[in-house]
């Protein structure tokens, strides 16, 4: 039989427990820092051609494209909203940039400035929608990935571009160290993120998305312009966006109108949440969002080297999401 | 005029402000005035016109007619904004901060300082530490103790503990006065003594304070003067020395008329 004091001691023990484990995942990064390590050690065992040189490096590779268009997801996500159209934003502008480039003899950095244009557009729909209107974002960009996607088929025609100018495919280029080949587009990654781990965390800017996005009457309260904030974090978004789809345009050396419809547009979202940004709003950060895109590549890069069948990748990316969405829920909870 | 009035000039007074909605008049004419040093309570019951009044102040809503004057000046506020640049500060009903931020990210929210020199100038960077810093003297002036670490997420806090720090924002940037609008309805009794006796150190700072409130003991215990607000309009002010609780509650509801004097 149990006695009353036990059961006490057992259970404080137990919330005391609970308590540590839920510090130890809320402190930033230091859950998906594990986890990545974790599928590393995984894939590593399972497959002796992970962990050579050649392969992170194309594991970068990959991750370049889904890390550039999550930064703009997470900028999205911190204000408590969320951003479906981003994987068709990309893909249209990919489309204006190489269609403009090969079929309208367009100047290659025009036609660059062009495609990058026209997701800042629908970035600056977006946030006028949501901001504005006062639409949920989650239907505003159901709505304009389905526009994006229709004028991407519509103004392509159906057709890939291919036979570009050299200067779309700059940030494909490659430089070696130490055996590995780096893309400059890796390295224009890994400036955006540390451009905006900056302003999330030492500008004023940055500090109203985070106040938008936890408590957005207290925000406005204190004075913030919560519309601009709103507004502007949409149109960073869509900026990124465009340089996503530069980004890819220089890494599969086409214009591809069927490329970000499904793989970038979850893998961005997923690349977020894993990375510890909550859904609800106000918390996260860029540093996390590049571990979570490195976890996403690593899993794709490593089940497709231990011999797992695509369609059970997007099985495991689902799975993953909702994994990674329950420890946001159980973690973020407001208190009472 | 009584020599009294001649000596004491309100800083802030209202003269026969009106807002209608629709058929409804929430505000019927009604005049107020604040004092320089006080602390003015504003009790009446719901719909008597209290929001309205306090919103009519502070730019939150623009009354149909009537003039507000500030230091003897008219002023016309148009946005809460304009309010707050003229130095008045109001804490609202609902816990108005941001529960992931820290407490130094709180206090100087929408008023963040930059860095000197081009880190501040060209960089945009925010000077974090001189911030916690002023958070952490502004809080000790106020003589809140409790809490020691500025970078502290707010939502670690306990109910009155945050409330201290909204107030604490209000008292550390209000030039003019703080308006505190029903600042313990949603606090324990410990938490509401916290910060009542917050409300006495701004008032010892010479800031004077507008407080709204439903709590009777609460409004007796520490206000100088008590505007009854009723149908819209003033049905009096009265001062705890000079009426007792029933009597307020009385007016207020209109059991019993106060005699002009």
């Amino acid at each position: 039989m149990t006695s009353p004091e036990m059961t006490v001691e057992r259970a404080s023990a137990l919330s005391r427990a609970l308590g540590l484990g839920r510090r130890v995942i809320t402190a930033p990064t230091v859950g998906p820092l594990v986890a990545l390590l974790l599928a590393m050690a995984f894939f590593s065992v399972e497959s002796d051609r992970f962990l050579q040189a050649q392969n992170l490096s194309l594991v970068l590779q990959q991750v370049m494209v889904v890390g550039v268009l999550a930064i703009g997801q997470t900028l999205v996500i911190l204000t408590a909203g969320i951003d479906l159209s981003c994987g068709t934003v990309m893909a249209l502008g990919q489309i204006v940039m190489t269609k403009l480039a090969v079929e309208n003899g367009v100047p290659p950095l025009l036609a660059l400035l062009l495609g990058i244009g026209t997701c800042v557009a629908f970035g600056v729909l977006n946030g006028g929608l949501v901001t504005f209107v006062g639409l949920p974002a989650f239907i505003v960009t159901l709505g304009t990935l389905n526009i994006a996607f229709a004028l991407t088929h519509i103004y392509s025609d159906d057709m890939t571009f291919s036979g570009l100018p050299s200067q779309l495919l700059f940030f494909g280029r490659t430089f070696e160290i130490g055996g590995a080949d780096f893309t400059y587009g890796v390295v224009l990654m890994l400036v955006l993120y540390a451009f905006f781990w900056y302003v999330l965390s030492q500008t004023a800017w940055g500090r109203h998305v985070y106040a938008v996005g936890d408590n957005r009457e207290a925000a406005r309260l204190t004075g913030i312009k919560t519309e601009w904030v709103l507004l502007s974090v949409y149109t960073v978004a869509g900026l990124t966006y465009g340089i996503a789809a530069m980004l890819l345009v220089a890494r599969t050396e086409l214009g591809d109108p069927n490329a970000g419809q499904t793989t970038e547009n979850l893998d961005a979202i997923t690349a977020v949440v894993l990375g510890g940004t909550s859904l609800f709003g106000g918390r996260g950060t860029v540093i996390g969002t590049l571990i979570g895109a490195t976890i996403v590549g690593v899993f794709r890069n490593g089940l497709t080297l231990i011999g797992v069948e695509v369609i059970y990748q997007y099985l495991v990316t689902g799975i993953l999401v909702i994994l990674a969405v329950s420890v946001d829920q159980l973690t973020h909870r407001r208190r009472a | 005029m009584s020599i009294a009035t001649q000596e004491r000039q309100p800083i802030f007074e209202a003269r026969g402000l009106v807002k209608r909605y629709g058929h409804v008049v929430a505000l019927n004419g009604t005049d107020f005035d604040l004092y320089p040093g006080e602390i003015l309570a504003i009790i009446g019951d719901n719909g008597a016109g209290k929001s309205t009044l306090i919103k009519a102040l502070t730019g939150a809503l623009i009354p149909d007619s009537g003039h507000v004057y500030l230091d003897g000046n008219e002023v016309h506020f148009k946005t809460p904004q304009d309010a707050r640049s003229a130095g008045i500060e109001t804490v609202y009903q609902t816990l108005a901060v941001a529960p992931a931020l820290d407490i130094a990210a709180n206090m100087f929210l929408g008023r963040e300082r930059r860095r000197a020199g081009p880190l501040g100038s060209i960089l945009r960077m925010m000077d974090k530490k001189g911030m916690k810093e002023d958070a952490g003297q502004s809080m000790a002036n106020l003589g809140i103790a409790t809490v020691q670490n500025m970078g502290q997420a707010v939502e670690t806090l306990s109910g009155g503990q945050r409330q201290a720090v909204a107030v604490a924002r209000a008292a550390t940037f209000a030039t003019k006065f703080v308006v505190l609008d029903e600042p313990t309805a949603a606090l324990g009794v410990k938490e509401t003594g916290q910060v009542l006796n917050l409300i006495q150190q701004i008032k010892g700072k010479g800031l004077p304070v507008i407080l709204i409130s439903h709590n009777m003991p609460n409004v007796f215990e520490v206000s100088d003067r008590i505007h009854i607000a009723r149908l819209g309009g003033c049905a009096g002010v009265i001062t705890p020395k000079s009426h007792t609780p029933t009597e307020a509650v009385a007016i207020m509801t209109g059991a019993t008329t106060l005699q002009k004097g």
